[in-house]
């Protein structure tokens, strides 16, 4: 019945040796784990994932017919990829390097042929559009790119010109070989910005030097040969990109903000050309105080010189469309649009439309297309685009004409917002799918229980402390009989749903998961995950199906914010509904505001915020809870004050009684510097213990301590002669990873410093000599692993320590920090890990009975699930009576990587950035959110499934046995009493 | 050790106690490095300051005398003085509210001596007066280096750590303080062992006794092939000679 899914490859090794260390090891293991890979139909059972692209920088569509389905992207995640514009799957992607080195400068369009710079200016490559394979690409000259654009030979597009800082090139588009390329003349002054050509035997470069004039070369398509050279005084022009386009015969159209005037320019006038001015005030038009206006222009085609009618912008909400009249320095007005947010023209065929938004009302936009030589509204063309109330303002159209089958325009359009969501729109306002593409870049989520169900609701609130005191005893029972009454509907309503189901074939049972029916499940394996990402909007998602329940957007969200995602009441406090606060901070300023939402929901709450007029330097979030069991949080400002939030009476009371054990800690690891405060009694606070670590020698990297809602089940472990060796587990443990400023391979070090958080005491400090970061870690129960570069062996590296108290707990009831005079024994390993790793992070369980294992996502997109096991620093050299009594693996330097533990199987998640674990309620099983670009969840099993029954359990064959059994043991009694009797008688 | 503060009780400087050498992990190369670095590292002292106010606002008072000895081998002792009677009854005090009793010491570098860089700031560590009270002023003062050995923290418990709310009554106690002083140095974290893992494997693929030299194909079936080979051989000269007849035939 069950197939394994996967074909299990080991990678080579080089050397001889190493292939002798990983066959051991294969041997080794297969004493110790059993497999466990995914069978081949439970995939996509318990995971999903989806994913994303990124902010839109282009987009294009596929050819201007009406059964095209694709659509490009290219974006600011350096990912090039296709849409199919039916539905919103991505039909490819291409993932690029990270940073400006991958980066998309422009994306060009031309039938099958998509065309790229990248990497400002590095690469030129050429796409096939059908099926996203790469024709060629070619390596431009340095310098920083500043344009592109196709280049047509009698009518038909051959070339594409890349004009950068200096020099500008021709390159054929069927193979990339580089036609010609020049210097720019006088490249030093002269800043050259565009590049135009219009279908003539010439390629014009046009440049500025800034407040002076204005610089028009035309360069021979032929062999690159300058043939004109014209110098206009411009001294009112900065910058040609910014306020400059080209319409109709190839005239240069520029608006200037300081005299309210538009310039024309005739670039390929033989004689020596002037600008004429055209003032607004002349064509009635004023633009909005303070806005620099903005001119729109098209060229359908390479081919053919641009349109002479083109946009201007003179307001956030007012466009003007143009007409530029034959002479070539006269214009007159078609349309005045205001109020209108968004402009954009397509062509289809020989027509060309105009698409304008404008607001209809508070929920939607309006859509409508325009004969551009005309400025007529086209018939039935409305479109009307939804406006979430939580969601961003609408920011890009791309609009996608095509001519019907009766020769009418139809369109569909791409709406970008704000918050990076594309939404694709038909006629007559069907909205036919969204992307929600903020979740490229996910920055720190939190899984939260889903509530009860109505009923199950209804008996807690039945049992209330509250509804106890205020009711008598009749009422009670009244209630009692109601609530029973409700649940033993309930369970009718649920048998008969299960009954009309299962009449159904499979397939038509569709569990729509909406808000409404949002439930905790039997086993709470279903909870909502809260994603926050780095444009400022939030999401909830159904851990389930993976489906979007809600959204919020917070607008006024600064692009280099910090985030952190709190939960200060869960869901166990009905009726008080869960709560999640997002702390929020400007890094540049320092100060934070504070969004509280419920995470069910996704609705804000009105609850006072704290006034945080000063920079926020840390929060922590207390165990104390208020009176409606939210948790309290403390910011600490720069002037070491502390606000409590929720700050009511009663919490300012309990933090007064409770101010001296309240300590923290802050961290500057621009100056080194570890300091500890204790709370005083009006919230103000002491230092009282100071850690400097010179930031000559080293620089602190990174902090953790562990996870409040870790729970350790075992205190010690057994060893093989029975006695406990116990752990020490400090919960105000923090592990601080240094590295050093020397960057000298013999002589760069990583540092780990185990501190406490309350006194301040160094408690280990090790120091891995000849080792580089990046350095991922993991601080969990009383072990630390981490993962470092080797400089010197050139390889990657994992280390684990562990602490133990020794055979005897100093206080074995309860834990102080304040009182723990003996240092911990520190046990320490190191193994060759062989591959790099991005992040890194532990299972966790609700008990936390369930053995661990180590969650590595690793740049290939897999994640690893590596037990703990063998990062255990007592795996001994030599295998003894006791290691082996006590399931110690022998020490093997090198670390093994099995594809089967690769929990993703083949759903790699591309530039995995984070790894998140939940428990859930069943103690065997973990919840694995990893987001990067993408986003994928399932659930582990780090040792197998002990408290579930298998799928294929055989219930008839057990209860048949059972069965058997029983009558057998029926017959045999009466058979011996008979025989009993018969005895008696005899 | 109880004996020596006894001793010592007529003397107002206490010189204790101890003194522990910890090697920094580094090959020794045998020779020795010379006096030179003896003399400079002949010994500095640091001030050693505590605090404890019953309104918790530090006010640093001089302890003692840390003697660091940097070099090779790092080794500290500590002079310190006895407690005046007022700072006994503030410390008595202190201990009654629940106060803390914290100490600092400069940063300074143990073996950077020469630039004699002066780096402002100082490293505090504290303990809750209490447990000084009741240990009967037993601490233990750990001071740790990173590295290049420049202080980096410092740190102070007290044997036994619990504050149980004992009365001291004996006023001689509290006079005189019992520490032990640590220096402690950065472990060096292990390197993978693969030296030894291959030596063990070796070790082991010898005890197991040489395993049964792969014999070829050959080797193992000689005596099926040769006789084969032979036969086709005889067989084939006949047929070769009838072949060449009957090219010779065709010619």
């Amino acid at each position: 019945m069950y197939r394994p899914s996967l074909v299990v490859t080991f990678t080579k090794k080089s050397s001889v040796k190493m292939a002798k260390l990983t066959s051991l090891f294969v041997i080794l293991l297969s004493f110790f784990c059993i497999s466990e890979a995914v069978f081949e139909d439970q995939v996509g059972k318990f995971d999903w994932r989806q994913q994303y692209v990124g902010k839109t920088l282009f987009a294009h569509f596929e050819s201007n017919t009406q059964s095209s389905k694709k659509m490009f992207v290219a974006t600011d995640k350096n990912i090039f990829a296709s849409f199919n514009s039916r539905t919103g799957d991505l039909l490819w992607r291409h993932v690029d390097k990270t940073g400006p080195e991958g980066s998309i400068d422009i994306l060009l369009l031309h039938g099958q042929d998509a065309l790229m710079v990248v990497g400002d200016g590095r690469l030129l490559r050429s796409w096939d559009t059908n099926i996203g394979g790469l024709n060629w690409e070619a390596v431009l000259d340095t310098g920083s790119f500043q344009a592109a654009c196709f280049v047509a030979i009698q009518d038909t597009v051959k070339l594409v010109a890349v004009l950068k800082k200096a020099a500008i090139s021709l390159h054929y588009l069927s193979n990339g070989h580089q036609k010609w390329v020049e210097n720019l003349p006088d490249s030093d002054a002269v800043q050259y910005q565009a590049v135009y050509s219009g279908g003539e035997e010439e390629v014009y470069v046009l440049g500025v030097v800034p407040n002076s004039h204005l610089t028009i070369i035309a360069y021979s398509l032929e062999d690159g040969e300058i043939i004109k050279q014209r110098s206009v005084e411009a001294s009112w022009l900065s910058s040609i990109e910014s306020s400059c386009v080209v319409v109709g015969q190839g005239v240069l159209m520029c608006v200037d903000p300081a005299t309210l005037a538009l310039y024309t320019l005739p670039i390929q006038a033989e004689e020596t050309p002037e600008f004429s001015q055209i003032l607004l005030q002349s064509l009635d038009l004023e633009v909005f105080p303070g806005f620099q206006p903005v001119l729109v222009s098209s060229q359908p085609h390479p081919a053919r010189s641009p349109l002479s009618e083109f946009f201007l912008q003179l307001g956030p909400d007012h466009h003007v469309l143009l007409q530029l009249n034959a002479d070539g320095y006269t214009i007159a007005p078609l349309r005045d649009f205001q109020p209108a947010f968004l402009v954009s023209f397509a062509t289809t065929g020989k027509k060309t439309v105009a698409a304008v938004m404008t607001p209809k009302n508070e929920t939607a936009c309006a859509i409508n297309l325009f004969s551009v030589d005309s400025g007529r509204r086209l018939l039935d063309t409305t479109v009307l685009f939804p406006l979430e109330p939580n969601g961003g303002k609408p920011h890009t159209l791309y609009v996608h004409a095509f001519l019907k089958k009766d020769d009418s325009v139809g369109y569909r359009v791409l709406v970008q917002t704000q918050d990076h969501a594309l939404t694709f729109i038909q006629q007559p306002g069907r909205v036919v799918w969204t992307r929600e593409e903020a979740l490229a870049d996910v920055v720190t989520m939190e899984m939260v229980d889903l509530p009860l169900t109505g009923t199950q609701a209804e008996l807690e609130g039945e049992f209330g402390k509250k509804a106890a005191i205020q009711d008598g005893l009749f009422p009670m029972v009244l209630k009692r009989l109601s609530s029973q009454v409700t649940l033993l509907q309930a369970w009718l309503a649920h048998l008969w749903k299960l009954f009309y189901e299962a009449r159904k074939p499979r397939s038509q049972v569709k569990n729509e998961v909406t808000i409404e029916t949002l439930s905790r499940d039997e086993f709470n394996l279903q909870k909502m995950m809260v994603m926050v990402t780095a444009s400022g909007k939030l999401f909830g998602i159904d851990s389930k199906s993976g489906s979007i329940l809600w959204k919020h957007y917070l607008e006024n969200v600064q692009p280099n914010a910090a985030f952190k995602l709190i939960v200060q009441r869960t869901t166990a406090h009905f009726p008080h509904p869960p709560q999640c606060t997002l702390l929020i901070k400007d890094k540049d300023t320092g100060l934070a505001t504070l969004h509280v939402f419920n995470p069910i929901f996704g609705r804000k709450s009105h609850i006072a915020l704290p006034a945080l007029p000063r920079p926020i330097l840390q929060s922590l979030l207390l165990p104390v809870i208020d009176q409606d069991y939210a948790k309290v949080l403390l910011l600490v400002d720069d002037q070491y004050k502390v606000t409590a939030f929720p700050s009511t009476k009663n919490v300012l009371q309990q933090l007064q009684e409770m101010a001296s054990s309240i300590f923290f800690y802050l961290i500057r690891s621009d100056q080194g510097n570890l300091s500890g405060f204790r709370l005083r009694k009006d919230l103000s606070t002491e230092r009282i213990w100071e850690v400097v670590l010179p930031t000559e020698v080293q620089k602190i990297v990174a902090v953790k301590g562990k996870r409040p809602n870790e729970h350790v089940h075992s205190q010690g472990r057994v060893m093989g002669d029975r006695s406990v060796l116990y752990k020490y587990l400090n919960p105000n443990l923090l592990a601080v990873v240094t590295e050093s400023t020397d960057t000298h391979p013999e002589r760069a070090f990583v540092g780990v410093f185990l501190v406490d958080g309350v006194t301040g005491r160094i408690i280990h400090e090790a120091v891995q000599r000849k080792a580089r970061g990046p350095v991922h870690f993991v601080h969990s129960e009383n072990w630390v692993v981490y993962e470092y570069w080797n400089t010197k062996s050139r390889r990657n590296e994992f280390s684990v320590l562990e602490l133990f108290e020794g055979t005897e707990l100093y206080n074995s009831t309860v834990f102080s920090s304040l009182d723990r005079p003996h240092l911990p024994q520190v046990l320490q390993q190191t193994y060759i890990f062989p591959s790099p790793i991005t992040t890194m992070e532990a299972t966790l369980t609700e008990k936390g009975i369930t053995s661990r294992h180590l969650l590595v996502g690793l740049p290939s997109g897999a994640i690893l699930s590596l037990p703990k096991m063998f990062l255990d620093p007592r795996r001994p050299e030599v295998v003894t009576e006791h290691s082996r009594e006590e399931n110690l693996i022998p020490y093997a330097p090198e670390m093994p990587i099995r594809t089967e533990w690769f929990i993703n199987y083949n759903q790699t998640v591309a530039r995995v950035k984070g790894i998140y674990t939940a428990p859930s309620g069943l103690e065997s099983t973990c919840l694995v959110v990893a987001y990067g670009l993408d986003i994928y969840q399932t659930r582990v099993y780090p040792s197998k499934q002990f408290d579930v029954l298998k799928d294929d359990y055989d219930y008839v064959l057990i209860s048949s046995v059972l069965f058997a059994l029983f009558f057998a043991t029926m017959i045999s009694k009466r058979l011996a009493q008979v025989k009993l009797l018969n005895r008696a008688w005899r | 050790m109880a004996s020596v503060p006894r001793l010592c009780l007529l003397l107002s400087i206490i010189p204790t106690i101890l003194i522990l050498c910890a090697d920094f992990a580094c090959c020794n190369t045998g020779r020795k490095t010379g006096d030179g670095l003896d003399t400079d590292f002949s010994g500095f002292s640091v001030p050693l300051e505590h605090s404890f106010e019953v309104d918790d606002v530090s006010r640093f008072r001089m302890r003692g005398a840390l003697q660091l000895r940097g070099g090779r081998e790092t080794s500290v002792s500590l002079s310190q003085s006895q407690l005046s009677e007022e700072d006994r009854n503030t410390l008595k005090e202190v201990a009654a509210v629940d106060g803390l009793y914290k100490i600092r010491v400069p940063r300074v570098s143990l073996t950077d001596r020469q630039t004699e860089r002066q780096m402002d700031g100082y490293l505090t560590a504290f303990v809750r007066a209490c447990s000084l009270v009741e240990s009967h002023l037993s601490d233990v003062i750990t001071l740790h280096t990173d590295v290049s050995g420049y202080l980096i923290g410092v740190s102070i418990v007290t044997i036994p750590g619990a504050c149980r709310g004992t009365e001291v009554e004996d006023e001689v106690d509290l006079e005189a303080f019992n520490t032990t002083l640590t220096i402690i140095p950065p472990t060096n974290a292990p390197q993978p062992e693969t030296a030894l893992f291959i030596e063990r494997m070796d070790i082991e693929h010898e005890k197991r006794g040489k395993p049964q030299e792969q014999k070829s194909f050959f080797a193992k079936y000689w005596m099926y092939i040769v006789p084969l080979v032979l036969f086709l051989m005889m067989s084939g000269a006949q047929d070769q000679s009838g072949g060449g007849a009957a090219n010779g035939g065709g010619r």
